[in-house]
């Protein structure tokens, strides 16, 4: 008999397109978490795969903390034409005017733990009944307990220690009212996946994944590009160097790589010769040993 | 390296175990001699292991993420971990030993392709290593790898490890799916038969458990016989140039679909034939299991979500009378007779009213247990139920995907147990 084998790529791209459809089929009003970074375009990407010939069915949502490479923008929204879906922005800078969150001050201060206030305003705004995200559980800790289907009371928490078993792939999205989902197709990926991915479907990604010449300073062991949101303290030098982002977040804290990978290929190369995880490079998990769990709790991505 | 990785399958394996045989410290030991653990991460588990004082470096702290597990030194919840060699991406789940957490280990089990079960060599097979094997065959897991841990404390001895065996072996027996039983002796704390043969065990002539791992084989372990297509969700563009498209997308839970061939809708009983399959824009000659694809047909026929594509002379069972093996995982709501909740089953979901509560299992004992019926938290056992509308399915035995289902509370939508059709 013929050997009906996938490889390990084609089944977890058949596993996120289950569940996308899944997420089409069990809610009113999903949306799709969209930040430019990489994990988002691959999820995007297999939703058109998942709807084709029709138009992905949820628009893309962007939680934008004003602190942006300018070039994630401007793919973001040469992306979202592409594909002809409707953009719906939360916007940092409205949940600061509006009070309901407070600028962080000091030297490492970063709007990245306002975006959880930020998306949850936006979700309450929309009248989201699920967001997907493209969180992965290889990059955290915290991560690694997600469920596909991850059920958040009214109040957007989530509850490690009650979480719904998730047996097979029968998913179960029943709920509340005021409660609502995160959904994660691509838990099972890992970041070599997601390189590899892009590279066998010959995924277009932002220039700042690949290797380019940019000022930068270092600061708590990271290295942060100069931009609009960060400039050098006293005594911090700035010089220029030859890198890469392996994901791309706030500007304020995500740190960038020395590198010389300039395409899919020879980035693929490298993260498989790495020795430092992807997180590694955020200042944001630095901060404490649950920092993600407890940033997920209050209703992070 | 590239090539390499495009030809890489995956194998989704559980562990389990009772509390401190190792676990976790064997998972963190095969990150470690695989280097999947990285440098940050490390260095993390370094700085921690010096905060809680312990000796060594704990690999255990790798697995155990959430707060309160490192607080308590324990593992209460499933985690999911990935690791990689050349010829296999691998999931784990990581699930807990406690009594009162046998529903993350159904949880665990139910998309393992293996069970690696741990035993304390000290201790031998006890009361949990009877209890993980039923459930790991229960939920149809057909391989498992039965690692007699801290070989190191019992000076390495051979004795210990045929007495395991035989042990293990007597209660084996009466395991109705499991097809392979493999035994390795090692130590996750110094690394002897993880990745290396060890040297301290001579008298072993097995291989050591990453080969295992990466070599044994699961091809045959899918159902590729009986052609099962459940539709997920009806692709209708609604655009000018795909006015007349109509798709059903689907993932394939059984068998083959190939381009031509003839299909019967279920429950409707009308036939076509596949004129397309797609997946995204890329036509293909044939979907199997677990293929997404999208299908469509020569003629229009009326299909929707929870409808079951098969071919006319192989059809599912078709009841409203259903008899299954149900692990309970809620902790607020008995099983009642009588008792009315919602079923989900492949992308269909019905109304289900228990008609019968058969049995419970002493999973300690293998024993069935007439007269005890009421069902808490992690107690297994067998029922009937009538359904509101007939269900396609295949026993659990011949077809993970069309013969599992769960129970969901009408109101609270927590979901309520976990069923095997018979
Ligand atoms: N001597 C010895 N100790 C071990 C071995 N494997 C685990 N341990 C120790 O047993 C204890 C429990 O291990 P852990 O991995 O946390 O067990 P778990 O509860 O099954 O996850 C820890 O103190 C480990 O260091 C082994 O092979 N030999
Ligand atoms: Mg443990």
């Amino acid at each position: 008999m013929r050997n009906y084998n996938l490889n390990h790529l084609q089944q977890l791209e058949a596993e996120a397109i289950f569940v996308l459809r899944e997420t089409a089929a069990q809610f009113e009003r999903p949306g799709l978490l969209f930040s430019g970074g990489k994990d988002s375009i691959i999820m995007a990407y297999l939703a058109s795969k998942a709807f084709a010939p029709a138009k992905i069915p949820f628009p893309f949502v962007h939680v934008d903390t004003g602190h942006n490479f300018p070039e994630t923008i401007e793919f973001r929204d040469k992306f979202v034409k592409e594909y002809g879906v409707d953009l719906v922005v939360g916007l940092v800078q409205d949940s600061i005017d509006r009070g309901t969150a407070a600028e962080e001050t000091g030297l490492n201060a970063s709007r990245n733990a306002l975006q959880s206030v930020t998306l949850l305003e936006t979700i309450d705004r929309e009248n989201f009944d699920a967001c997907l995200g493209g969180g992965r559980r290889d990059e955290e800790k915290a991560r690694a307990k997600e469920r596909f289907f991850s059920h958040r009371d009214s109040f957007g928490q989530w509850n490690p220690k009650n979480q719904r078993p998730e047996i097979w792939n029968l998913f179960n999205g029943g709920k509340g009212q005021g409660e609502n989902f995160r959904i994660f197709p691509l838990s099972n990926w890992t970041e070599m996946d997601v390189w590899q991915y892009a590279k066998t479907e010959g995924i277009e990604l932002p220039s700042l994944y690949f290797a380019h010449e940019r000022n930068v300073i270092e600061r708590n062991g990271m290295l942060l590009a100069i931009t609009d949101f960060v400039s050098p303290h006293e005594k911090e030098e700035v010089r220029k160097e030859k890198v890469r982002f392996r994901t791309i977040g706030d500007a304020t804290c995500t740190g960038a790589v020395i590198s010389d990978a300039a395409n899919l290929e020879e980035v693929v190369a490298e993260v498989s010769a790495s020795r430092v995880t992807e997180r590694g490079s955020r200042a944001d998990d630095k901060r404490s040993e649950a920092a993600m769990e407890d940033r997920k709790k209050q209703g992070y991505f | 390296m590239d090539k390499d990785y495009i030809e890489m399958d995956m194998l989704r394996f559980t562990t389990a175990g009772s509390v401190d045989d190792g676990k976790s410290t064997l998972i963190g030991r095969l990150f470690h001699d695989t280097k999947s653990i990285f440098e940050d991460q490390l260095e993390a588990i370094e700085q921690s292991s010096k905060k809680r004082g312990d000796e060594n470096i704990n690999l255990a702290l790798l697995t155990d993420g959430l707060r309160a597990e490192r607080e308590q030194g324990i593992t209460i919840d499933v985690a999911y971990r990935y690791f990689a060699t050349p010829k296999r991406k691998f999931i784990i789940a990581d699930t807990p030993g406690h009594i009162q957490y046998t529903r993350n280990m159904v949880t665990g089990a139910s998309t393992a392709n293996l069970a690696l079960i741990l035993v304390d060599a000290r201790n031998g097979v006890v009361e949990q290593t009877r209890r993980h094997s039923f459930i790991a065959d229960l939920l149809g897991i057909k391989h498992i790898a039965v690692c007699i841990n801290k070989m190191d404390l019992v000076g390495y001895e051979e004795e210990v490890y045929e007495k395991v065996l035989r042990q293990f072996s007597d209660f084996a027996s009466r395991l109705e799916n499991i097809s392979e039983v493999t035994f390795i002796p090692l130590s996750a704390l110094k690394g002897d038969n993880i990745v290396e043969r060890s040297e301290n065990m001579p008298w072993y002539k097995g291989a050591p458990l990453l080969y295992h791992l990466e070599n044994v084989y699961i091809g045959s372990d899918a159902n590729h016989v009986d052609s099962r297509f459940p539709v997920q969700w009806v692709i209708r563009p609604h655009s000018d140039k795909h006015h007349d498209f109509r798709g059903f997308a689907g993932r394939v839970a059984g068998g083959v679909f190939k381009r031509g061939d003839e299909i019967t809708a279920l429950p409707s009983g009308f036939t076509s034939r596949i004129s397309k399959i797609m997946l995204g824009e890329e036509e293909m000659e044939e979907a199997f299991f677990p293929q997404s694809v999208t299908i469509q047909l020569e003629d229009k026929i009326d299909i929707s979500r929870g409808d079951m594509l098969v071919k006319p002379n192989n059809q599912p069972k078709s009841s409203q009378d259903l008899d299954a093996r149900i692990c309970w995982f809620s902790n607020s709501k008995k099983l009642t007779h009588g008792g009315k909740y919602l079923i989900k089953h492949t992308t269909k979901t019905a109304q289900a009213m228990i008609s019968e509560i058969t049995y419970k299992v002493d999973v300690n004992s293998l024993r069935k247990n007439e007269q005890d019926k009421e069902f808490n938290m992690n107690d297994i056992g067998r029922i009937k139920f009538r359904t509101s509308e007939p269900i396609f399915y295949d026993t659990y035995r011949r077809n993970r995907n069309t013969g599992s289902f769960i129970l969901i509370d009408p109101f609270t939508h927590q979901t309520l147990a976990a069923g095997m059709l018979r």
